[in-house]
């Protein structure tokens, strides 16, 4: 009996083997489909970290910047000669303050003042940005002349390149922008504890300069700050009118056909083409003044409009029909209908993408280009009138320079960026949980 | 929600309320890349020697683009003054009265040397027009015949050379650098007679001296000198073209080929042994001097000798100062309003 039923069995094990539909070879697709997944996801996540490991090893240096702090000699001699300051305040502005500072560190140094070459190579230790320096401190305080007051000093760029470390030493005297000699004064300075390496807050505050360590992202930032919240003022309610109309009032024809058309392939077109159209209409036309955030905002709002009305025709077609019937059917106006129920519940899709679309804009460089926000500014501009660059903007012209000091300023003005991108679409993530409903 | 609209609704009246600018009250510069540099030191050196002014605003984009801006037209919304590296084109010039700027100042600032450089590990080379020729025209002439251009390596152009695969870094079409790089150096080294004996038509003589090889030995380079730069960073056998200043500022990373026997300096330039340097210029629109604040003193305060003298922070950054008597004839033809 065993035996007969020994084929039996056999058979009955058998049974699965036909019954197979090719479990093992779509188990083996479905493996090497997460197998691709996680190989894409590697190799995107691989690129991320090159750029940002690269990006934050050249720039964090940048964040600092040396600094020397010597007991200046304000002296009346040189600053206000023949003591005309209380007729004439203009000879506290117009004084030669470079000298000041060049003495003072010669003093420090224990240098010959009639040594020419060396005092040349001392005013080119210490930043030329010391004049305003210098002259504010004179301006705010005129009863400094004649005295002596410790002031910290920055040194110059190629100065700070050494003491970071970025100066190849291997390289010739004559080959390289610094000299032995100020690598001496340096290690002396450095001896006597008199160089420090604080913050570098003038990255985010200073101007546009020719002097990499007096440059800084002040104008770039207040000129993106600007664009920015014209962006948003101008963008959001246009962009959120068109599309409460287009979507809840607007019969569906031909020609609203062609209007959403229209705005989908505005969406993709070339940000340099929205250049052209704001030069031609806000400057040439309307004769607004070139360089300035104001018609940067505008530009950039032409940009992001689609972007915006897209998200948000996209938001109020999720919200569910039945939010609508419901309101409609309990005596609500149209308007009331949409004001009150589906634009509330649309908020966290319009926000997003109102978010999404700002990030964009922060970035542009190339519609900025012919409106002449592309330049040197070295002025804080008070108003959105007045002329301004961009953050990116900053990037691209630092980029371009030929000191060797704005490379890693470069690298911390596209850190500065990642943050501002990173915060604002932290902001998006937020907003969208805060407010986000789920039926 | 009520401020934020009523805020939008002010932003987009003042919009449409902004017919008529607000004065402009400082002066707008914009061209040339390469004068770029010393007009923003100048630009800043002004605003904190005259603190009644502003700071200009200077933009880039090149001579070619500076120059059109410059010539659109007179009124507060155009600029003043446009850089540029290469003096300006008697087309340019006819655009520019055609919409109503008559009457345009030249200003010389100095001159710029135009150098060739490799890495700092390379070799020596000293280069006369005939080799870039012979290295990099698009057709050269061999036995009698205009053909194809031939050469490979360096060495091949000169024994002299290193065996290295050519591979120049020379500056895009755009830029002003490339016109004197055609002239003072393909058109120099080129051999005209052999090329009227190879059958070449007089009126194509230029065209055929300047065409520069297409087959990726010869690369424009668009950007600016840190593009190239970065080029030869990563192929260290690459010849790359920079203005003296660039080099300047990075001579630990590049060494400099001499031109005919002659190592670039700002000596040599300045006394024209060198043989391949322009002069810079910038361009005034007469017609703003006196409207816009700080445009004549600006003009002044450039050409003097605290910025564009041979101890001035420009020849510093590498400008090359023109002589003493031609900075001086710079100063009395500004002066006298002289226009084109």
């Amino acid at each position: 009996m065993t035996d007969a039923a020994l084929p039996h069995a056999a058979a009955e094990t058998a049974a699965p083997v036909r019954r197979d539909f090719g479990l093992k070879r779509r188990h083996a697709a479905e493996a090497r489909f997460r197998f691709y997944g996680i190989a894409a996801i590697t190799i995107g996540l691989a690129f991320l970290a090159i750029l940002l490991i690269s990006i934050f090893s050249k720039g964090y240096t940048a964040f600092v910047q040396t600094s020397i702090t010597v007991p200046v000699e304000f002296s009346a001699q040189i600053i206000d000669k023949d003591d005309k300051r209380a007729t004439d305040p203009k000879v506290l502005v117009s004084a030669n303050y470079p000298v000041i500072a060049r003495n003072a560190l010669a003093k420090a140094l224990g240098v010959d003042p009639a040594d020419k070459k060396a005092m040349k190579e001392i005013s080119n230790f210490v930043s030329d940005g010391s004049r305003s320096l210098l002259r504010d401190i004179v301006a705010s305080d005129p009863s400094v002349i004649g005295t002596t007051r410790n002031v910290t000093l920055l040194a110059a760029a190629d100065i700070d390149s050494a003491n970071k470390g970025q100066i190849d030493l291997n390289v010739p005297e004559a080959k390289r922008k610094v000299s032995d000699q100020q690598l001496a004064w340096l290690n002396q300075l450095k001896a006597a504890g008199q160089v420090s390496t604080p913050f570098n807050w003038g990255l985010l505050t200073f101007g546009a300069s020719s002097r990499p360590e007096t440059a800084g992202l002040g104008v770039a930032l207040v000129g993106s700050l600007y664009m920015m919240a014209i962006v948003l003022l101008c963008a959001l309610p246009i962009g959120v009118a068109a599309s409460i109309y287009l979507e809840e009032f607007a019969k569906k024809n031909r020609f609203t056909d062609f209007i959403e058309v229209n705005i989908n392939n505005l969406a993709a077109v070339p940000s340099i083409v929205y250049g052209l159209l704001g030069l031609a209409v806000f400057i040439n036309f309307f004769g607004m003044p070139r360089s300035a955030p104001l018609v940067g905002g505008f530009v950039l709002t032409l940009m992001t409009l689609p972007t915006i009305i897209i998200a948000t025709r996209a938001a109020l077609r999720s919200v569910p029909p039945s939010i609508r019937s419901a309101a409609l059917g309990i005596g609500a106006s149209k308007m009331q209908m949409v004001f009150d129920h589906v634009l509330p519940l649309a908020t966290p899709g319009i926000l997003t993408g109102t978010i999404i679309g700002l990030a964009r804009a922060l970035g542009e460089t190339a519609p900025l280009l012919l409106i002449g926000m592309v330049a040197f500014v070295a002025d804080r501009p008070a108003t959105p009138l007045d002329p301004a660059t961009a953050l990116p903007v900053q990037i691209y012209m630092w980029a371009n320079e030929a000191e060797r000091a704005f490379v890693e300023r470069t690298s911390g003005a596209i850190i500065v960026l990642l943050v501002f991108l990173a915060l604002m679409n932290l902001a998006a993530i937020l907003l969208r949980r805060r407010f986000e409903r789920r039926w | 929600m009520k401020i934020a609209l009523f805020a939008s609704a002010a932003v987009i009246a003042l919009a449409s309320g902004m017919g008529a600018a607000a004065a402009r009250d400082q002066v707008q510069v914009a061209g040339s890349s390469t004068v770029l540099p010393y007009a923003k030191i100048v630009a800043e050196s002004f605003g904190e020697a005259f603190p009644d002014f502003k700071t200009p605003v200077v933009e880039s984009g090149g001579s070619g683009a500076g120059i059109k801006q410059f010539c659109e037209g007179v009124g507060e919304d155009k600029i003043d003054i446009a850089n540029s590296s290469r003096p300006i084109k008697a087309e340019e010039l006819d655009t520019c009265k055609a919409n109503g700027v008559a009457d345009v100042e030249e200003v010389k600032i100095g001159y710029d040397g135009i150098v060739f450089a490799t890495d700092i590990a390379g070799p020596d080379f000293a280069i006369q027009p005939a080799d870039i020729y012979k290295a990099l025209a698009a057709q050269v002439v061999v036995d009698g015949k205009l053909v194809d251009n031939p050469y490979n390596k360096w060495s091949e152009v000169n024994p002299a050379f290193p065996e290295w695969d050519i591979a120049a870094y020379i500056p895009g079409e755009k830029h002003g650098t490339r016109e004197v790089f055609e002239t003072k150096l393909l058109e120099a080294g080129c051999d005209k007679p052999a090329l009227t004996a190879a059958g070449i038509a007089d009126a194509d003589l230029f065209k055929t001296c300047v065409a520069v090889r297409k087959d990726g030995k010869a690369v424009d380079i668009d950007g600016d000198y840190t593009e190239t730069l970065a080029r030869i960073d990563s192929n260290k056998t690459g010849m790359g073209v920079f203005g003296l200043a660039f080099y300047e500022n990075n001579a630990d990373k590049l060494k400099v080929a001499t031109v005919g026997g002659i190592a670039p300096s700002t000596e040599t330039i300045a006394d024209g042994t060198y043989p391949v340097s322009r002069p810079l210029f910038f361009y005034v629109k007469k017609a703003h001097i006196g409207v816009i604040p700080g445009l004549k003193e600006y003009v002044d305060f450039f050409i003097s000798d605290d910025m564009i003298g041979p101890d001035s922070p420009l020849a510093e950054y590498g400008l090359v100062a023109a002589p003493d008597a031609e900075r001086e004839a710079i100063r009395a033809k500004f002066a006298a309003g002289t226009a084109m």
